[in-house]
């Protein structure tokens, strides 16, 4: 018998790639996020009310990460901002080598902030670093106030949290102190929002948080 | 099934280190899977076991090392196993821990059959 030491992480050449994204990323001084959430939560939304109130003082570009279709990039760019699509094919989670290849099609020093909508899923996106400053969790009301609880990789990684769909509370068994509770027994630093597409009630919260992170320094 | 992509990574790592003749004598790989890595143990195996299948790793076994998430309290110094990811520190119950272990995802050895190959 031999043994051959290797001692390597084994996302290794992933977190390589999700380097050299955060240099080129940071080097054009963008901000970037990285949206994660089950199918459903309603990230395609929070970032088309994000895009309407934030296209006149922020540039944004949005990379779209889906297991098919390009529904998402189309429902994005209709509102005049760069989209580029991803479609995995059945691969359940972005990966550092598919958004370094997406960045090379974008103008990065036209933009301020970089969206990253990654596919709908909060097991396996935990796991792989893209190169974003940060990871945004949304939740919406209707998934239950113990979801911080079943999935507390992605709650504790991520930095900030939205929970959205709150204008169905009244219909819905879940309790907003109980999702607040819950998510910070797991990450005491998350930054949490609480939103509805649906009546815009938290999304100018949320909206003035991500403009102060994306403006430049003048 | 993010398992079957990590699976796919771990057997690039092995052939990078070890050249083609030398591949079916590969019995074992050590992995190190941390309680924190989301990562389901078995749910590796299997995929790792499907990749290699009818390759000259067809005979390599994964071995995994399961380390538990461990935290320390930045306000009491105390050291705990953060059992069902309950972050708390149960000597004060302060919010504010680290954690000091547990995320790992690594790749360890690998053991042959016969004489040592040399890596790249």
């Amino acid at each position: 018998m031999s043994v051959i030491t290797i001692e390597r992480k084994v996302l290794e050449k992933n977190d390589e790639i999700a380097r050299l994204n955060r240099a080129l990323i940071e080097g054009h001084g963008l901000f970037s996020i990285n949206i994660v959430s089950s199918p459903g939560a309603g990230k395609t939304s929070i970032l088309e009310r994000t895009i309407e109130r934030l296209r006149g003082s922020v540039r944004i570009a949005v990379i779209e990460g889906d297991v098919q279709t390009d529904f998402d990039a189309q429902r994005v760019a209709r509102y005049g901002v760069p989209a580029i699509q991803i479609v995995t094919h059945g691969g359940c989670h972005l990966e550092a080598k598919l958004v370094q290849d997406a960045l090379a099609r974008l103008d990065l020093k036209e933009l301020d902030l970089l969206v990253i909508e990654n596919v709908g899923n909060l097991v396996c996106p935990a796991n792989y670093d893209l190169g974003e400053a940060l990871k945004v969790v949304v939740l919406s009301t209707t998934e239950g106030d113990d979801k911080p609880l079943k999935y507390p990789v992605m709650f504790r990684n991520a930095s900030v949290l939205i929970i959205n769909k709150t204008d169905l509370l009244p219909y819905v068994s879940c309790d907003l102190e109980t999702v607040r509770r819950n998510a910070l027994q797991i990450n005491p630093q998350l930054r949490i929002f609480e939103t509805s597409c649906t009546t815009q009630t938290g999304i100018p919260e949320w909206c003035r948080w991500l403009e102060e992170r994306s403006r430049r320094p003048s | 099934m993010h398992e079957l992509s990590i699976a796919q990574n771990i057997v690039e790592i092995v052939e990078h280190y070890v050249p083609e003749p030398a591949r079916s004598d590969v019995r074992s790989v050590r992995v190190r899977v941390g309680g924190l890595s989301g990562i389901v143990p078995e749910s590796l195996e299997f995929s790792f076991s499907a990749i290699v299948a009818g390759t000259p790793l067809g005979s390599a076994r994964l071995n995994i090392e399961r380390v538990p998430a461990i935290c320390r309290c930045e306000d009491c110094s105390m050291e705990f196993e953060a059992a069902d990811f309950v972050f708390a520190c149960p000597g004060c119950g302060g919010m504010h821990t680290r954690l000091i272990s547990g995320s790992d995802l690594h790749v360890v050895d690998i053991e042959l059959e016969e004489e040592p190959v040399q890596g790249p």
